[in-house]
């Protein structure tokens, strides 16, 4: 089995997101920038699933900017076979959008002949949660979400999902699209002779017109803002002060 | 902001920085409070292949510059760590890479590579001697097949977490040299046989900061002729390319320990509010930070410069001790920033600050002291008298 796990470069989750004056986006320039860690996760159980002989291949794909391509090596260090960046924009601000994103992956998964896409459940830096989804309906495949288990026993998938309340285990025929969720595994770091076997694997450079897919955006952004900071709070004495000053704020 | 910078070996700090997360502050603080040897976190990062990073990949290694070493290094201290636990293999083992034998090559690189064996500990300072090497006491006498060593060192750190040690010894006595530099050879040693036979003896000297440093004795030390390593009698020559590598290591570790320093001592005091205003809106405090900063940045390049030459096999003695001299120099304003500005605090174990503070201020001392460089400089590079 040939497995495609999507990978997406986002701002590193330790950097304080800042947000540009004119309000239209996340201040990217010059910040560092990581795989996301929902796809590390992805990875992680791809590269687990080729450990245990169920899989032949982990190929990794990422989508939009060049530089994504060190996301890519990321997943080589980390033990993908091979990689495929599919350039689909030059500048660093644009994000590509979830539905152009999944009919990229479609058209790679068909090329590559690949029987599972494990993703990220989202990503996050905008927090979608859509493209393994779209991905699932236009391949016409099943779809296992927010897995915080995976088995592949014959030709099924045995999913445990995180589903409010508890957890629930479904299984689904292959071919089919798995979304990790943060309990699904914990991704190994990098050792340094890995980092340099990913210097010399294989990464295919394609782009988004390769796959015949038109990335301009359909949805716009209407502002992006800091949220709100926190107020000061304010000490009380008692029981009734308290229940004096939820009132008078209209909260009870 | 700074923090969010990137360079190119960012691979290789994201790796180290993943792998130094699993050893928190409280792994180093508990480590530095019992004096003992940070054996998990030493085999983690070897088992991830980073205390192989110099061996060649012909022997099982990355085949890594002094760059990217001088890199692992650096990410160690900037995550709490302390590489004095571990840097000597990697400065010790140029000296075997770069002039030992094929055959010593093939014997030992693989078995260090994977971690079967550990070269970290280099015999070079002697009680009487000091800083000036050429007038060690230490003797290597041929007989036979077996060259045997009598003498004494001192300060020779790691050895009890070594299996194998690099010994200079006198091999033509001193007047009879046409330079007080050559008649020495270095020796790679068996030392947990040597002292299973007690031809070694090796005793620990407590001191300020968790280096398991010792007295070493050697009493009829029988060394296999093979284990001399390179020419004999340029035993001295071989070593200095060994101390430009661990000059800008060390340099490397004092810049990631003044970036730890920057990084703690800013956020406590944009958080640490006294009379009503966060402690770091006052100049008094902020300037010391803001330069002490400066410096790192400007240790920084230097210590890139002197690891480009090195890398580039150029004579970069000036440029590595300046880098160390600039670093180690930086590390302790940065220290002194952070431990003043954490008041009491500063002085507290479960803050690390002090822990840090007594770590960086031995790179002032070891492993070339201050005035050492400046002597240096002063002769090899501005040509001033000898004054020492």
């Amino acid at each position: 089995m040939r497995i495609l796990v999507p990978v997406k470069r986002v701002i590193d989750y330790n950097v304080k997101a800042r947000v540009k004056a004119d309000g239209s986006g996340v201040d990217l320039a010059n910040v560092k920038m990581s795989m996301n860690p929902f796809d590390e996760i992805a990875v992680e159980e791809a590269i687990r699933l080729k450990e245990k002989g169920v899989a032949e291949e982990v190929i990794a794909v990422s989508i939009g900017v060049k530089q994504a391509a060190e996301t890519l090596r990321t997943a080589l260090a980390m033990g993908a076979d091979r990689a495929i960046l599919v350039t689909a924009t030059d500048d660093v601000q644009q994000d590509i959008e979830p539905l152009a994103v999944a009919k990229i992956l479609a058209a790679v998964a068909k090329a590559e002949g690949t029987e599972l896409v494990i993703a990220g459940k989202q990503a996050i830096d905008n927090d979608m949660n859509a493209t393994g989804q779209m991905l699932a309906a236009l391949l016409g495949w099943a779809q296992a979400t927010f897995a915080s288990k995976l088995e592949i026993d014959g030709g099924k998938a045995k999913v445990t999902r995180e589903v409010d309340g508890g957890l629930q285990t479904i299984a689904v025929a292959l071919p089919a699209v798995v979304t990790a969720d943060l309990r699904l595994n914990e991704p190994r770091y990098a050792s340094l002779p890995n980092i340099m076997k990913a210097k010399k694997k294989p990464l295919e450079e394609k782009t988004a017109a390769d796959y015949g897919v038109d990335v301009a955006p359909r949805l716009e952004v209407v502002s992006v803002r800091e949220p709100e900071g926190r107020k000061a709070g304010i000490k009380v004495g008692s029981v009734d002060e308290l229940v004096g000053k939820l009132k008078e704020a209209g909260v009870i | 902001m700074f923090d969010q910078r990137t360079d190119e070996y960012q691979d290789i700090r994201d790796a180290v920085r993943a792998l130094c997360a699993e050893f928190p502050d409280e792994y180093h603080r508990k480590i530095d409070e019992a004096r003992a040897y940070p054996a998990e976190f030493v085999d983690a990062l070897t088992r991830a292949g980073w205390m192989a990073a110099l061996i060649p990949e012909a022997y099982g290694g990355s085949g890594l510059g002094l760059t990217e070493a001088s890199v692992i290094m650096e990410e160690i201290n900037r995550s709490g760590g302390n590489s004095g636990a571990c840097h000597g293999q990697m400065y010790v083992i140029n000296t075997l890479i770069k002039h030992g034998s094929e055959a010593q090559k093939q014997h030992y690189l693989p078995r260090i590579a994977t971690g079967e064996w550990r070269l970290q500990s280099m015999a070079v300072t002697e009680p009487t001697t000091g800083s000036d090497t050429t007038k060690i006491k230490t003797v290597a006498v041929k007989k036979g097949d077996r060259w045997v060593i009598n003498g004494q060192k001192v300060w020779i750190s790691r050895v009890l977490h070594s299996d194998l040690i690099i010994v200079l010894a006198r091999t033509t006595p001193v007047e009879q040299c046409r330079k007080p530099s050559e008649g020495m050879s270095i020796f790679i040693v068996d030392a947990k046989a040597a002292q299973a036979n007690g031809q070694l003896v090796v005793k620990p000297i407590p001191n300020m900061v968790n280096h398991e440093t010792n007295e070493l004795f050697f009493d009829n030390l029988e060394v296999p002729e093979e284990n001399l390593i390179g020419t004999e009698g340029q035993g001295f020559k071989h070593l200095l390319s060994g101390l430009n590598a661990e000059r800008v290591l060390i340099a490397a570790e004092c810049i990631g320990d003044g970036y730890w320093f920057t990084d703690r001592v800013v956020k406590y005091v944009n958080e640490r509010v006294v009379f009503g205003r966060p402690i770091g809106q006052n100049q008094g405090v902020q300037f010391p930070i803001a330069e002490a900063f400066i410096e790192v940045e400007a240790a920084n390049l230097m210590r890139f410069k002197a690891a480009a030459l090195y890398d580039a096999d150029q004579p970069c003695g000036a440029e590595a001790n300046m880098a160390k001299y600039l670093a180690a120099k930086s590390s302790w304003e940065a220290a002194n920033a952070c431990i003043q500005f954490h008041g009491g605090f500063g002085f507290a174990n479960e803050y690390d600050v002090e822990r840090k503070f007594r770590e960086t201020r031995l790179y002032q001392v070891a492993p070339i002291s201050t005035n050492m460089i400046l002597g240096y400089v002063g002769q090899h590079v501005l040509g001033m008298p000898k004054s020492y």
